[in-house]
């Protein structure tokens, strides 16, 4: 094994993991957070592969969080990549909840820590809300009609009417074929 | 090593198949396994770990997977539960993941995948909006008999926003100094 691999190795593991102790307010924060070091600081991967990472580990089951982490270690340094950011990610949660499930009670009405996670979550938010608008722009440059109409649809079944992703996704898949197999019997293609 | 370790294992792998979605449309689902199949926790105890769940990192089905282990075979039943919440997502993903880089010159499967790209935008807004709504109002859901707006969280909130998009700031960063500004709020 050489030292530019454990490197990588290292370099992983220890962004996983710092990501994974602030992964607080739900998975999808963490999606911004493997942004902004693995596309925008180290340049790692690209923007378009992260979106790809995001869409899969929606779409498949299990913790967002988990399964995002484990592609983008998949992807830097393959299969042993992916296992060293799954315990990267895995570790933080496990730690601190064998501790906490000593003397719960206590963790769970500490007045300190729940005024400091409500201040949280309005960063969280944002965030959060700092991605979309980059994504977003992100599928608007396709300049493809079904594409540009999908996010904000897909945000009022799921947000509005609360219809199962279970559901979305199949028929979101479903509707791109069917606009490929149409392009197609045109005579043009996709883009 | 007993019994109940290679339970936890496998009560675990069948939650973490099913538990499309993420974050809190999967509770009822653990909760029939671990309270009502299993009796492993009362619901009351549950209730208490959702509510951990909230005040420590990392994704609920692995932090209760831990806390349920640790409480029935201490470390070694916690990393067996742990282990089977995540195996299958992250077999699934990395297996899909290969397929959509395998057959990427082929139209049809890479529309799909710029299909769920469009779609998971979608639905990570929709989860950006639950969380809105809980920092903003409060509550998961709009209910305009029961409205108080909170000004501080809308501040706090958009000076957050603005931070990230002018000056890219680090997404730890803002967690650590929002959780000190509601040290200082509340």
């Amino acid at each position: 094994m050489n030292l530019q691999k454990l490197k990588v190795y290292f370099l992983l593991f220890r962004i996983t993991f710092s990501v994974s102790a602030f992964t607080f307010g739900g998975g999808y924060i963490a999606i911004p957070m493997m942004r902004k070091y693995f596309v925008n600081n180290l340049e790692l991967i690209s923007e378009q592969d992260l979106m790809d990472m995001a869409a899969i580990a929606q779409s498949t089951p299990g913790a967002i969080a988990v399964n995002i982490a484990v592609l983008v270690g998949y992807r830097i340094a393959g299969l042993t990549g992916a296992i060293i950011s799954c315990v990267g990610t895995i570790l933080p949660p496990i730690v601190i909840i064998s501790l906490v499930s000593l003397f719960y009670q206590a963790f769970r009405d500490n007045r300190i820590i729940s005024v400091i996670l409500k201040g949280m979550e309005a960063g969280v938010a944002a965030t959060i809300v700092d991605l979309v608008i980059d994504m977003g722009q992100t599928i608007l440059r396709e300049k493809n009609f079904l594409l540009t109409l999908m996010p904000p649809l897909v945000f009022i079944a799921n947000f509005v009417f609360d219809i199962h992703v279970l559901v979305i996704i199949p028929t979101c898949a479903v509707l791109c074929v069917i606009q490929t197999y149409i392009k197609s019997r045109r005579g043009g293609t996709f883009d | 090593m007993s019994r109940h370790v290679l339970m936890l294992f496998i009560v675990f792998l069948q939650i973490g198949l099913f538990s499309i979605g993420g974050g809190y449309a999967i509770i009822p689902l653990i909760q029939e396994q671990v309270v009502s199949a299993y009796n492993w926790l009362t619901i009351q105890e549950y209730t208490d770990i959702i509510t951990i769940s909230q005040m420590t990192p990392g994704p609920l089905v692995v932090n209760t997977a831990s806390f349920v282990g640790m409480r029935l075979a201490g470390v070694p039943g916690a990393i067996a539960a742990t282990m089977g919440s995540i195996l299958s997502g992250t077999f699934f993903s990395i297996a899909l993941y290969k397929f959509f880089k395998k057959y990427k010159n082929i139209d049809s499967v890479a529309n799909v995948l710029k299909g769920l790209r469009a779609s998971s935008v979608g639905l990570i807004a929709s989860a950006a909006s639950t969380i809105i709504l809980i920092v903003v109002v409060g509550a998961s859901s709009l209910d305009v008999r029961n409205f108080t707006l909170n000004i501080g969280a809308v501040i706090l909130f958009s000076v957050s926003l603005f931070l990230l998009r002018k000056y890219k700031l680090n997404p730890i960063l803002v967690m650590v100094l929002t959780g000190i500004a509601g040290l200082i709020m509340y």
